[in-house]
């Protein structure tokens, strides 16, 4: 997980402030299937202008959720508000909100231009108004010389932009995204990334994004809601997600990590120890964790916090510090990935960046290597 | 000499199979001689003649109006309930309902045409309508097989529609109703146009049905033909067969012209959009 949250750091963080009302309240809905649970008693709130990811696998209920949100299914129990008003029995067409398709769904017997004017015909917008707001959207999107095309007369980049351009055009308080980058290449999707990140903070919108990519959730969104199971793991901003996931499945979810079990040997206000056999040495935590002694825990730390050397650190007290042996490196270019036997067995997964060259690269396959990383490295998880 | 293996006789075998028929048939159209198998020389009399029987034509006339209306009657109907089947979801009965939609396909003619000529007979009884057999009863008739063509072509067509194209118009503003007839009929008018031509085929050509539930004075091309064999094939039903086939042959060249030059067309879009990209 090497990228970088791409939105400023001074931005206003709402979510913080007790006074703010959200923008969208999601107040404990469930929607059943059968006896299929897609969304299990989940609560959300979501302030205006924020770029709000729903992150998880598939069959994690975040498109249910989503659709809920854009009024093509109706909760089981529980209620959506968005901007105080109860969503219960308004139908899509009246609904504040417009959403951008995973299959862009647009209508093939339209031009790019009638496609972006739909839902103002809807509301019936004079027409030369019209013909200045497409105008202006599709100059927004850079698709003006495109106008007359047929959508099967578009690249899939093209698709895309119109897509978004229809929904924008209404001046939705709330845009909903369906995978909005899930058809394109990898190039066309990180230029992509930003271009959304900008129209959105122009326009001042709320953006809702269901994704299962979790880089493209990490770069754009404010903050993230990881689901699992139609229920919500873990919401936060990306950093704290990944810094700091409160669960197993979180911390294996967002980026790779590394998990040692263990027992906690000792719990103080300030740090907690864990003897742990799977990494062969004590892990030292330099923050306080409500757990009693004796609790069996997992302690997750990432590939980066962990340094390698073929030498043992100086003023190395023995916690923090495993050894093992090299068995894979892969070579990345700017980094490389580490994967390296404990003496118990447990691989563990170690990346560095490459700041020498390679021809230089003091540490090679088979070798016995020193694992150590800080206090403040680990989280500890007990779910 | 491998080039006429077993596998080419099975090919040319198959085609003579199919189109000797036809090809004698219009050969036989253009017999000097009345009677049908024996060749007397080329003569185009018979067309002259077909064209100054008024029980052929009026026959044919008859069949033409029957299908036409049996065709607009069928995609209204088929239309419902392709849509019904194919948008409605699960719904109790769902199962049975599209059973019962399709079981016209399987059942024999023989037993449609009866059980409708049983209804009509009663229904006049009971109120009067309707009054003989004829027209009407005729259109109705074709009309509750047919349909049941159409609303299978429908029905699959609506299935292969991405169902998020009506839920962004529902989503931009548009009504249940609008989005209907601004988004859903475009995209299916090809399955509907088909569905018309196919209703209309299969009225044109049906003998049994139409045979139970005609009444005097309103005999269809396909009755004419069938009972005209029984004293002898005349050379004027070859002749009108043969019109028939030109007729028809003649729209399936053009339908297929104009479906290549459209596949062309998108062909050549999608290279641009490509580059273009």
């Amino acid at each position: 997980m090497a990228s970088q949250p791409i939105r400023k750091p001074t931005r206003l963080e709402p979510w913080q402030d007790p006074g703010q009302t959200p923008y969208v309240r999601i107040d404990r809905v469930t929607k059943r299937f059968g006896d299929f649970v897609a969304v299990d008693e989940v609560s959300l709130s979501i302030h205006r202008g924020e770029f709000f990811a729903l992150l998880g696998g598939s069959g994690s209920g975040k498109t249910t959720l989503l659709r809920m949100l854009a009024g093509f299914e109706t909760p089981s129990d529980g209620k959506i508000y968005i901007d105080g008003v109860d969503m219960t029995g308004i139908p899509p067409y009246e609904r504040p909100v417009n959403m951008m398709f995973q299959s862009y769904a647009l209508f093939p017997h339209m031009t790019v231009e009638q496609n972006v004017a739909f839902g103002l015909k809807q509301d019936r917008v004079p027409k030369p108004e019209i013909r200045d707001r497409v105008a202006e959207m599709l100059n927004l999107v850079q698709l003006g010389q495109f106008a007359k095309r047929k959508p099967h007369q578009l690249s899939g980049g093209q698709r895309q932009r119109v897509a978004l351009a229809r929904s924008l055009v209404k001046r939705p308080k709330l845009l909903l995204l369906d995978e909005p980058l899930g058809a394109l290449d990898r190039r066309l999707r990180e230029q992509t990334q930003f271009e959304l990140v900008n129209i959105q903070e122009r326009l001042g919108i709320t953006f809702i994004v269901v994704t299962h990519d979790q880089e493209e959730a990490m770069t754009m969104s404010s903050r993230i809601a990881v689901m699992n199971h139609g229920k919500i793991a873990q919401v936060g901003t990306p950093s704290e997600v990944y810094e700091y996931p409160n669960s197993r499945f979180v911390s294996e979810f967002i980026g790779s990590v590394n998990l040692f079990e263990g027992i906690v040997a000792e719990e103080q206000s300030d740090h907690v120890l864990i003897r742990s056999e799977e990494a062969g040495c004590d892990l030292y935590i330099n923050h306080g964790v409500m757990v009693p002694p004796g609790t069996r825990v997992a302690v997750a730390i990432r590939p980066e916090k962990i340094t390698l050397a073929k030498e043992a650190p100086a003023a190395a007290d023995g916690r923090n510090l495993a050894r093992g042996l090299v068995r894979e490196i892969a070579y990345l270019g700017d980094m490389s990935i580490y994967l390296v036997q404990l003496a118990g067995g447990k691989t563990v997964r170690v990346t560095a960046p490459n700041v020498t060259r390679r021809t230089e690269m003091p540490i090679t396959w088979e070798d016995e290597v020193y694992l150590s990383w800080q206090p403040f490295a680990g989280v500890v998880l007990t779910q | 000499m491998k080039r006429f293996g077993f596998l080419s006789w099975a090919l040319w075998f198959g085609y003579a199979f199919l189109y000797v028929p036809i090809v004698l048939l219009v050969v036989y159209s253009f017999n000097e001689s009345r009677l049908v198998t024996v060749w007397g020389g080329f003569s185009t009399k018979w067309y002259g003649e077909l064209l100054n029987n008024d029980k052929l034509l009026g026959a044919a006339a008859l069949s033409l109006q029957v299908a036409a209306v049996t065709a607009t009657m069928s995609v209204l109907l088929g239309t419902l309930a392709g849509i019904a089947l194919s948008r409605f979801g699960r719904f109790r009965g769902r199962t049975l309902f599209g059973g019962m939609i399709t079981a016209p396909l399987v059942m024999p003619d023989v037993i449609i045409g009866l059980s409708l000529l049983v209804l009509f007979v009663s229904m006049e009884q009971l109120i009067g309508w309707p009054e003989g057999r004829g027209f009407t009863t005729i259109a109705i008739a074709h009309t509750t097989f047919a349909m049941a063509y159409v609303a299978v072509v429908i029905q699959s067509r609506l299935s292969g529609m991405d169902e998020s194209l009506e839920e962004a118009a529902m989503d931009l503003g548009a009504r249940p109703a609008k989005v209907f007839f601004v988004i859903t009929l475009p995209i299916i008018a090809p399955a509907i146009v088909s569905g018309w031509l196919l209703a209309f085929t299969l009225s044109l050509d049906d003998v049994v049905i139409a045979s139970f539930v005609s009444g005097p004075g309103s005999t269809t091309l396909p009755m004419v033909v069938f009972s005209s064999v029984k004293f002898g094939v005349s050379p004027e039903i070859n002749a009108l067969a043969s019109l028939m086939m030109l007729i028809v042959s003649t729209g399936i060249f053009i339908a297929s012209l104009l479906l290549a030059r459209q596949d062309r067309q998108r062909a050549r879009d999608e290279q641009m959009a490509m580059q273009g990209g």
